[in-house]
Protein backbone atom coordinates (compact mmCIF):
# COMPACT_ATOMS: atom_id res chain seq x y z
CA UNK A 1 0.00 0.00 0.00
CA UNK A 2 1.07 2.96 -0.89
CA UNK A 3 1.93 6.20 1.45
CA UNK A 4 -0.92 8.11 -0.60
CA UNK A 5 -3.13 5.33 -0.20
CA UNK A 6 -2.77 5.10 3.49
CA UNK A 7 -2.98 8.89 4.08
CA UNK A 8 -6.62 9.66 1.99
CA UNK A 9 -7.73 6.58 0.11
CA UNK A 10 -9.87 4.94 2.85
CA UNK A 11 -11.82 7.69 4.30
CA UNK A 12 -15.23 9.67 3.07
CA UNK A 13 -15.07 12.42 5.43
CA UNK A 14 -12.94 13.47 8.20
CA UNK A 15 -9.65 13.71 9.50
CA UNK A 16 -6.43 12.33 9.16
CA UNK A 17 -3.37 12.99 10.81
CA UNK A 18 -0.32 12.08 9.40
CA UNK A 19 3.47 12.36 10.22
CA UNK A 20 2.86 11.36 14.12
CA UNK A 21 5.86 10.27 15.34
CA UNK A 22 5.91 6.11 15.40
CA UNK A 23 4.42 5.07 18.16
CA UNK A 24 2.81 8.11 19.78
CA UNK A 25 -0.63 7.90 17.70
CA UNK A 26 -2.33 6.32 20.65
CA UNK A 27 -1.21 9.74 22.47
CA UNK A 28 -2.89 11.66 19.81
CA UNK A 29 -5.82 10.01 20.49
CA UNK A 30 -5.50 11.07 24.10
CA UNK A 31 -4.91 14.39 24.01
CA UNK A 32 -7.71 14.55 21.32
CA UNK A 33 -9.95 13.13 24.15
CA UNK A 34 -11.29 10.40 21.77
CA UNK A 35 -11.39 7.07 23.79
CA UNK A 36 -13.61 5.12 21.54
CA UNK A 37 -16.81 6.13 23.42
CA UNK A 38 -17.75 9.17 21.37
CA UNK A 39 -18.86 6.73 18.83
CA UNK A 40 -16.21 7.86 16.21
CA UNK A 41 -14.58 5.54 13.70
CA UNK A 42 -11.02 5.46 14.27
CA UNK A 43 -7.99 3.87 12.36
CA UNK A 44 -4.52 3.73 13.35
CA UNK A 45 -1.51 2.54 11.34
CA UNK A 46 1.64 2.45 13.89
CA UNK A 47 4.66 2.16 12.67
CA UNK A 48 4.57 2.70 8.96
CA UNK A 49 7.46 3.29 6.69
CA UNK A 50 8.02 6.32 5.59
CA UNK A 51 10.56 8.45 3.55
CA UNK A 52 10.90 11.13 5.84
CA UNK A 53 10.58 9.85 9.05
CA UNK A 54 11.54 6.08 8.32
CA UNK A 55 8.44 5.21 10.93
CA UNK A 56 5.52 7.12 11.33
CA UNK A 57 1.96 7.20 12.24
CA UNK A 58 -0.96 7.58 11.04
CA UNK A 59 -4.51 8.30 12.85
CA UNK A 60 -7.83 8.69 11.06
CA UNK A 61 -10.86 9.75 12.57
CA UNK A 62 -14.12 9.51 10.29
CA UNK A 63 -17.12 12.17 10.56
CA UNK A 64 -15.35 14.00 12.11
CA UNK A 65 -13.29 17.31 11.23
CA UNK A 66 -11.05 19.11 14.15
CA UNK A 67 -10.87 22.56 15.65
CA UNK A 68 -7.56 24.56 14.96
CA UNK A 69 -7.53 24.55 19.04
CA UNK A 70 -7.63 20.57 18.84
CA UNK A 71 -5.34 20.24 15.93
CA UNK A 72 -2.79 22.89 18.50
CA UNK A 73 -2.82 20.68 20.99
CA UNK A 74 -1.11 18.13 18.96
CA UNK A 75 1.96 20.51 18.80
CA UNK A 76 3.52 19.34 22.09
CA UNK A 77 3.68 15.99 21.02
CA UNK A 78 3.52 15.51 17.39
CA UNK A 79 5.17 18.66 15.88
CA UNK A 80 5.76 17.73 12.40
CA UNK A 81 2.13 15.96 12.02
CA UNK A 82 0.22 16.98 9.26
CA UNK A 83 -3.53 17.26 9.21
CA UNK A 84 -6.02 16.58 6.32
CA UNK A 85 -9.59 17.63 6.29
CA UNK A 86 -11.39 15.07 3.81
CA UNK A 87 -14.69 15.11 2.62
CA UNK A 88 -15.64 13.05 0.10
CA UNK A 89 -12.30 11.16 -0.20
CA UNK A 90 -11.09 14.34 -1.25
CA UNK A 91 -8.50 16.46 0.96
CA UNK A 92 -10.13 19.87 1.10
CA UNK A 93 -8.17 21.38 3.99
CA UNK A 94 -4.69 21.10 5.75
CA UNK A 95 -4.07 22.82 8.81
CA UNK A 96 -1.23 24.10 10.42
CA UNK A 97 0.18 22.66 13.36
CA UNK A 98 0.75 25.70 16.08
CA UNK A 99 2.37 25.85 19.33
CA UNK A 100 -0.62 27.43 21.62
CA UNK A 101 -0.08 29.78 24.35
CA UNK A 102 -1.83 27.46 26.72
CA UNK A 103 -3.61 24.20 26.63
CA UNK A 104 -6.31 23.09 29.42
CA UNK A 105 -7.30 19.85 30.64
CA UNK A 106 -5.14 18.05 28.48
CA UNK A 107 -2.20 17.62 30.88
CA UNK A 108 -2.10 16.16 34.19
CA UNK A 109 0.15 18.05 36.84
CA UNK A 110 3.26 15.74 38.13
CA UNK A 111 3.50 17.52 41.17
CA UNK A 112 1.46 16.30 43.90
CA UNK A 113 1.33 19.35 46.06
CA UNK A 114 -0.42 21.31 43.40
CA UNK A 115 -4.20 22.45 43.94
CA UNK A 116 -5.07 20.92 40.83
CA UNK A 117 -4.30 17.13 42.13
CA UNK A 118 -6.75 17.54 44.49
CA UNK A 119 -10.84 17.32 44.42
CA UNK A 120 -11.11 20.69 43.36
CA UNK A 121 -13.21 21.95 40.26
CA UNK A 122 -10.48 23.03 38.18
CA UNK A 123 -9.37 22.23 35.37
CA UNK A 124 -5.73 21.42 34.50
CA UNK A 125 -4.08 24.65 32.71
CA UNK A 126 -0.39 24.95 31.06
CA UNK A 127 1.46 27.96 29.64
CA UNK A 128 3.30 26.36 26.74
CA UNK A 129 6.99 27.29 26.73
CA UNK A 130 9.60 27.02 24.20
CA UNK A 131 10.56 23.91 25.74
CA UNK A 132 8.71 22.66 27.52
CA UNK A 133 4.99 23.52 29.66
CA UNK A 134 4.33 25.22 32.59
CA UNK A 135 1.79 24.41 35.48
CA UNK A 136 -0.27 27.89 35.71
CA UNK A 137 -1.60 26.78 39.03
CA UNK A 138 2.14 25.67 40.41
CA UNK A 139 3.97 26.51 38.36
CA UNK A 140 5.79 22.97 37.91
CA UNK A 141 8.08 22.91 34.51
CA UNK A 142 7.63 20.01 32.56
CA UNK A 143 10.25 19.87 29.97
CA UNK A 144 10.79 15.92 29.62
CA UNK A 145 8.29 12.71 28.56
CA UNK A 146 5.51 15.33 28.19
CA UNK A 147 3.38 12.12 26.73
CA UNK A 148 3.73 10.77 30.28
CA UNK A 149 1.36 13.39 31.59
CA UNK A 150 -1.63 13.14 29.12
CA UNK A 151 -4.97 13.06 30.79
CA UNK A 152 -5.92 9.36 29.71
CA UNK B 1 -14.09 47.84 45.38
CA UNK B 2 -11.47 47.29 43.24
CA UNK B 3 -11.45 43.56 42.32
CA UNK B 4 -7.69 42.45 42.19
CA UNK B 5 -5.87 39.86 44.08
CA UNK B 6 -2.00 39.64 45.38
CA UNK B 7 -1.09 35.88 44.43
CA UNK B 8 2.30 36.25 43.58
CA UNK B 9 5.66 38.57 44.03
CA UNK B 10 5.96 37.67 39.91
CA UNK B 11 2.82 40.25 39.65
CA UNK B 12 4.33 43.01 41.42
CA UNK B 13 5.99 45.39 39.35
CA UNK B 14 8.35 47.80 40.79
CA UNK B 15 6.18 50.38 40.48
CA UNK B 16 3.33 48.62 42.84
CA UNK B 17 6.18 47.45 45.35
CA UNK B 18 7.50 50.80 45.71
CA UNK B 19 4.16 52.39 46.01
CA UNK B 20 3.39 49.90 48.92
CA UNK B 21 6.41 50.50 50.79
CA UNK B 22 6.13 54.28 50.51
CA UNK B 23 2.19 53.97 51.99
CA UNK B 24 3.78 51.73 54.51
CA UNK B 25 6.53 54.32 55.43
CA UNK B 26 3.46 56.92 55.68
CA UNK B 27 1.37 54.73 57.83
CA UNK B 28 4.87 53.84 59.71
CA UNK B 29 5.39 57.23 60.72
CA UNK B 30 2.30 58.67 62.07
CA UNK B 31 -0.14 55.77 62.22
CA UNK B 32 -2.94 56.92 64.14
CA UNK B 33 -3.59 59.37 61.06
CA UNK B 34 -5.03 55.67 59.60
CA UNK B 35 -7.04 54.30 62.26
CA UNK B 36 -10.40 54.91 61.26
CA UNK B 37 -9.45 55.04 57.23
CA UNK B 38 -11.51 51.50 56.88
CA UNK B 39 -14.19 51.16 59.81
CA UNK B 40 -16.55 48.54 59.61
CA UNK B 41 -14.51 46.71 56.84
CA UNK B 42 -14.22 42.84 57.65
CA UNK B 43 -10.89 40.59 56.44
CA UNK B 44 -11.85 37.26 56.10
CA UNK B 45 -8.65 35.31 57.67
CA UNK B 46 -8.54 31.79 56.12
CA UNK B 47 -5.91 29.59 57.03
CA UNK B 48 -5.58 25.75 56.32
CA UNK B 49 -1.57 25.61 57.85
CA UNK B 50 -0.54 26.84 61.00
CA UNK B 51 0.56 30.31 61.19
CA UNK B 52 1.85 32.96 63.67
CA UNK B 53 3.11 36.39 62.40
CA UNK B 54 1.20 36.37 59.15
CA UNK B 55 -1.82 35.52 60.47
CA UNK B 56 -1.79 37.96 63.50
CA UNK B 57 -0.12 41.13 61.59
CA UNK B 58 -2.98 40.67 59.17
CA UNK B 59 -5.62 40.68 62.29
CA UNK B 60 -3.23 43.43 63.99
CA UNK B 61 -2.91 45.72 60.24
CA UNK B 62 -6.95 45.78 59.99
CA UNK B 63 -7.59 46.38 63.17
CA UNK B 64 -5.24 49.38 63.24
CA UNK B 65 -7.39 50.28 60.26
CA UNK B 66 -10.28 50.61 61.95
CA UNK B 67 -11.94 46.95 60.51
CA UNK B 68 -12.94 43.81 61.70
CA UNK B 69 -11.60 40.60 61.38
CA UNK B 70 -13.99 37.64 60.72
CA UNK B 71 -11.37 33.88 60.98
CA UNK B 72 -11.98 31.21 59.43
CA UNK B 73 -10.78 29.23 62.54
CA UNK B 74 -8.93 26.30 62.19
CA UNK B 75 -9.54 23.16 60.00
CA UNK B 76 -10.23 20.64 62.33
CA UNK B 77 -13.60 22.79 63.52
CA UNK B 78 -14.43 24.09 59.87
CA UNK B 79 -16.81 22.63 56.55
CA UNK B 80 -13.27 21.99 55.39
CA UNK B 81 -13.34 18.96 57.81
CA UNK B 82 -16.47 17.75 56.21
CA UNK B 83 -14.92 17.30 52.99
CA UNK B 84 -15.75 20.92 51.43
CA UNK B 85 -13.72 22.04 48.54
CA UNK B 86 -11.64 24.74 48.89
CA UNK B 87 -13.48 26.31 45.94
CA UNK B 88 -16.49 25.92 47.89
CA UNK B 89 -15.20 27.34 51.14
CA UNK B 90 -13.78 31.05 49.45
CA UNK B 91 -17.38 31.06 47.43
CA UNK B 92 -19.08 31.09 50.60
CA UNK B 93 -16.33 32.99 52.68
CA UNK B 94 -16.38 35.87 50.38
CA UNK B 95 -20.02 37.09 51.02
CA UNK B 96 -18.73 37.69 54.66
CA UNK B 97 -16.14 39.97 54.02
CA UNK B 98 -14.75 42.57 51.67
CA UNK B 99 -11.19 40.52 51.54
CA UNK B 100 -9.78 37.30 51.87
CA UNK B 101 -6.51 36.47 53.04
CA UNK B 102 -5.75 32.64 52.76
CA UNK B 103 -2.96 30.55 53.54
CA UNK B 104 -3.00 26.46 52.12
CA UNK B 105 -1.05 23.86 51.59
CA UNK B 106 -1.27 23.22 48.10
CA UNK B 107 0.81 25.23 46.18
CA UNK B 108 -1.59 27.21 43.20
CA UNK B 109 -4.23 27.00 45.72
CA UNK B 110 -4.46 31.16 45.70
CA UNK B 111 -4.14 31.36 41.88
CA UNK B 112 -7.48 28.66 42.18
CA UNK B 113 -9.31 30.73 44.80
CA UNK B 114 -9.01 33.83 42.87
CA UNK B 115 -10.74 32.66 40.37
CA UNK B 116 -13.58 31.65 42.15
CA UNK B 117 -14.05 35.29 44.44
CA UNK B 118 -14.70 38.85 43.27
CA UNK B 119 -13.46 40.28 46.75
CA UNK B 120 -9.48 41.16 47.01
CA UNK B 121 -7.95 37.88 47.50
CA UNK B 122 -4.29 37.84 49.16
CA UNK B 123 -1.83 34.99 48.97
CA UNK B 124 -0.47 34.23 52.72
CA UNK B 125 1.61 31.66 51.31
CA UNK B 126 0.57 28.38 49.15
CA UNK B 127 2.44 25.23 50.12
CA UNK B 128 6.21 25.63 48.94
CA UNK B 129 4.92 27.85 46.43
CA UNK B 130 4.68 32.06 46.83
CA UNK B 131 3.89 34.47 49.93
CA UNK B 132 3.94 37.60 48.50
CA UNK B 133 3.07 40.12 51.43
CA UNK B 134 6.06 38.09 52.88
CA UNK B 135 8.16 39.69 50.56
CA UNK B 136 6.57 43.01 50.81
CA UNK B 137 8.03 43.25 54.45
CA UNK B 138 11.27 41.72 53.63
CA UNK B 139 11.91 44.55 50.69
CA UNK B 140 10.72 47.19 53.46
CA UNK B 141 12.87 45.81 55.55
CA UNK B 142 16.08 45.95 53.19
CA UNK B 143 15.06 49.22 51.85
CA UNK B 144 15.06 50.88 55.53
CA UNK B 145 18.67 48.95 56.31
CA UNK B 146 20.12 49.17 52.99
CA UNK B 147 18.24 50.59 50.08
CA UNK B 148 17.02 48.78 47.27
CA UNK B 149 19.87 49.62 44.71
CA UNK B 150 22.88 48.31 44.14
CA UNK B 151 22.22 45.54 46.53
CA UNK B 152 24.56 42.80 46.79
CA UNK B 153 21.55 39.81 48.84
CA UNK B 154 22.47 36.58 49.41
CA UNK B 155 19.52 33.83 50.24
CA UNK B 156 20.78 30.65 52.27
CA UNK B 157 19.08 27.43 53.22
CA UNK B 158 16.23 26.15 52.30
CA UNK B 159 15.55 27.22 48.66
CA UNK B 160 13.98 24.78 47.32
CA UNK B 161 10.65 24.49 49.18
CA UNK B 162 10.80 28.08 51.01
CA UNK B 163 8.37 29.89 49.66
CA UNK B 164 9.32 33.41 50.96
CA UNK B 165 12.67 32.87 48.87
CA UNK B 166 10.53 32.37 46.05
CA UNK B 167 8.62 35.45 46.32
CA UNK B 168 11.62 37.60 47.25
CA UNK B 169 14.05 36.39 44.39
CA UNK B 170 11.41 37.27 42.00
CA UNK B 171 10.28 40.37 43.61
CA UNK B 172 14.47 41.32 43.60
CA UNK B 173 14.38 41.06 39.57
CA UNK B 174 12.74 44.34 39.26
CA UNK B 175 15.65 45.96 41.45
CA UNK B 176 19.31 46.66 41.23
CA UNK B 177 20.20 43.50 42.87
CA UNK B 178 23.20 40.92 42.91
CA UNK B 179 21.43 37.57 43.84
CA UNK B 180 23.28 35.14 45.38
CA UNK B 181 21.81 31.79 46.34
CA UNK B 182 23.29 29.34 49.35
CA UNK B 183 22.28 25.94 50.10
CA UNK B 184 23.21 22.37 49.93
CA UNK B 185 23.14 20.75 46.30
CA UNK B 186 19.28 18.96 47.27
CA UNK B 187 18.02 22.30 48.13
CA UNK B 188 18.67 24.24 45.34
CA UNK B 189 15.85 26.74 43.29
CA UNK B 190 13.35 24.39 41.98
CA UNK B 191 13.08 24.76 37.95
CA UNK B 192 10.55 27.00 37.89
CA UNK B 193 12.24 29.65 39.17
CA UNK B 194 15.03 29.80 37.96
CA UNK B 195 13.14 29.82 34.79
CA UNK B 196 11.98 33.02 35.95
CA UNK B 197 15.05 34.60 37.19
CA UNK B 198 16.52 33.46 34.21
CA UNK B 199 13.75 35.07 32.07
CA UNK B 200 14.11 38.34 33.79
CA UNK B 201 17.79 38.80 33.40
CA UNK B 202 18.06 38.45 36.83
CA UNK B 203 21.82 38.18 38.38
CA UNK B 204 22.40 35.05 39.95
CA UNK B 205 24.90 32.94 41.38
CA UNK B 206 24.41 29.93 42.86
CA UNK B 207 26.50 28.57 46.17
CA UNK B 208 27.21 25.72 48.47
CA UNK B 209 29.72 27.84 50.96
CA UNK B 210 28.39 31.02 52.96
CA UNK B 211 32.25 31.94 52.72
CA UNK B 212 32.32 32.14 49.08
CA UNK B 213 30.44 35.26 48.71
CA UNK B 214 29.95 36.71 52.61
CA UNK B 215 32.10 39.49 52.41
CA UNK B 216 30.33 40.94 49.09
CA UNK B 217 27.06 40.97 50.84
CA UNK B 218 24.64 43.65 51.71
CA UNK B 219 22.12 41.42 53.10
CA UNK B 220 22.35 37.73 54.29
CA UNK B 221 18.19 36.36 53.96
CA UNK B 222 18.49 33.19 55.82
CA UNK B 223 15.64 30.44 56.23
CA UNK B 224 15.43 27.31 57.97
CA UNK B 225 16.83 24.22 56.55
CA UNK B 226 13.46 22.08 56.90
CA UNK B 227 14.42 18.44 58.31
CA UNK B 228 10.68 17.02 57.61
CA UNK B 229 11.61 17.60 53.81
CA UNK B 230 14.48 15.05 53.71
CA UNK B 231 13.93 11.85 53.50
CA UNK B 232 16.47 10.84 55.45
CA UNK B 233 17.59 11.92 58.22
CA UNK B 234 21.63 11.44 57.88
CA UNK B 235 21.01 13.58 55.19
CA UNK B 236 19.89 16.51 56.75
CA UNK B 237 22.61 15.71 59.53
CA UNK B 238 25.18 15.94 56.60
CA UNK B 239 24.32 19.56 55.55
CA UNK B 240 22.10 21.43 58.62
CA UNK B 241 24.78 22.75 60.96
CA UNK B 242 26.55 23.74 57.72
CA UNK B 243 23.86 26.63 57.48
CA UNK B 244 23.75 28.06 60.94
CA UNK B 245 25.43 31.58 61.39
CA UNK B 246 27.21 32.83 64.51
CA UNK B 247 29.25 35.69 65.89
CA UNK B 248 32.39 33.81 64.05
CA UNK B 249 30.57 32.94 61.04
CA UNK B 250 30.08 36.77 60.65
CA UNK B 251 33.36 37.96 61.07
CA UNK B 252 33.90 37.77 57.42
CA UNK B 253 31.31 39.85 56.89
CA UNK B 254 30.93 43.54 56.21
CA UNK B 255 29.80 45.65 59.08
CA UNK B 256 26.60 46.76 57.86
CA UNK B 257 25.64 43.78 56.61
CA UNK B 258 21.67 43.01 57.61
CA UNK B 259 20.58 39.65 58.76
CA UNK B 260 16.84 38.86 57.72
CA UNK B 261 15.38 35.95 58.38
CA UNK B 262 11.33 35.30 57.94
CA UNK B 263 11.19 33.58 61.35
CA UNK B 264 10.76 31.28 63.12
CA UNK B 265 14.18 30.07 63.23
CA UNK B 266 14.99 27.06 64.90
CA UNK B 267 18.98 27.38 65.41
CA UNK B 268 19.83 28.75 61.98
CA UNK B 269 21.11 32.36 63.70
CA UNK B 270 23.04 32.06 67.10
CA UNK B 271 21.14 34.02 69.81
CA UNK B 272 24.33 35.64 70.12
CA UNK B 273 23.15 37.69 66.42
CA UNK B 274 19.63 38.88 68.16
CA UNK B 275 21.55 41.91 69.64
CA UNK B 276 24.29 42.72 67.37
CA UNK B 277 23.55 45.70 64.49
CA UNK B 278 23.15 42.94 61.80
CA UNK B 279 19.82 41.69 63.50
CA UNK B 280 17.09 42.92 61.65
CA UNK B 281 14.63 39.79 62.04
CA UNK B 282 12.66 40.82 65.05
CA UNK B 283 12.44 44.37 63.29
CA UNK B 284 11.72 42.57 60.35
CA UNK B 285 8.40 40.87 61.60
CA UNK B 286 6.95 44.32 63.34
CA UNK B 287 7.27 45.86 59.59
CA UNK B 288 4.49 42.84 58.87
CA UNK B 289 2.33 45.39 60.33
CA UNK B 290 2.47 48.94 58.98
CA UNK B 291 3.05 47.05 55.43
CA UNK B 292 0.13 44.67 55.47
CA UNK B 293 -1.54 48.14 56.42
CA UNK B 294 -0.67 49.62 53.30
CA UNK B 295 -1.57 46.69 51.49
CA UNK B 296 -4.92 46.77 52.85
CA UNK B 297 -5.02 50.12 52.54
CA UNK B 298 -4.41 49.75 49.19
CA UNK B 299 -6.71 46.97 48.30
CA UNK B 300 -9.85 47.77 49.71
CA UNK B 301 -9.18 51.64 48.36
CA UNK B 302 -9.16 50.86 44.61
CA UNK B 303 -9.26 54.27 43.24
CA UNK B 304 -5.33 54.38 44.72
CA UNK B 305 -4.37 50.57 44.49
CA UNK B 306 -2.64 51.38 40.96
CA UNK B 307 -1.92 48.27 38.81
CA UNK B 308 -1.84 46.18 42.09
CA UNK B 309 -3.55 42.55 41.00
CA UNK B 310 -4.34 41.21 37.56
CA UNK B 311 -3.22 37.70 36.55
CA UNK B 312 -0.73 36.02 38.42
CA UNK B 313 -1.12 33.46 35.28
Amino acid sequence: MSERELRISKIENGTVIDHVPGGEALNVLAVLGIDGTGGETVSIGMNVESDALGRKDVVKVEDRELSQDEVDVLSLIAPEATINIIREFDVVEKKRLDRPESVSGVLACPNHDCITSGDEPVETKFEVLDSGVRCVYCETIIREDITDHIVR
Amino acid sequence: MRHDHVLTARQLSREDVEEVLDRAAEIAADPDAVSDRHAGALLATCFFEPSTRTKMSFEAAIKRLGGDVVDMGSVESSSVKKGESLADTMRVIEGYADAIVLRHPKQGAAKMASEFVDVPLLNAGDGAGHHPTQTLLDLFTIREAQGLDDLTIGIMGDLKYGRTVHSLAHALTTFDARQHFISPESLQLPRGVRYDLHEAGAQVREHTELEEVLPSLDVLYVTRIQRERFPDENEYRKVAGEYRIDSETLEAADDDLAVLHPLPRVDEIAPEIDDTEHAQYFQQAHNGVPVRMALLDLLLDGAAVGAIGGDAR
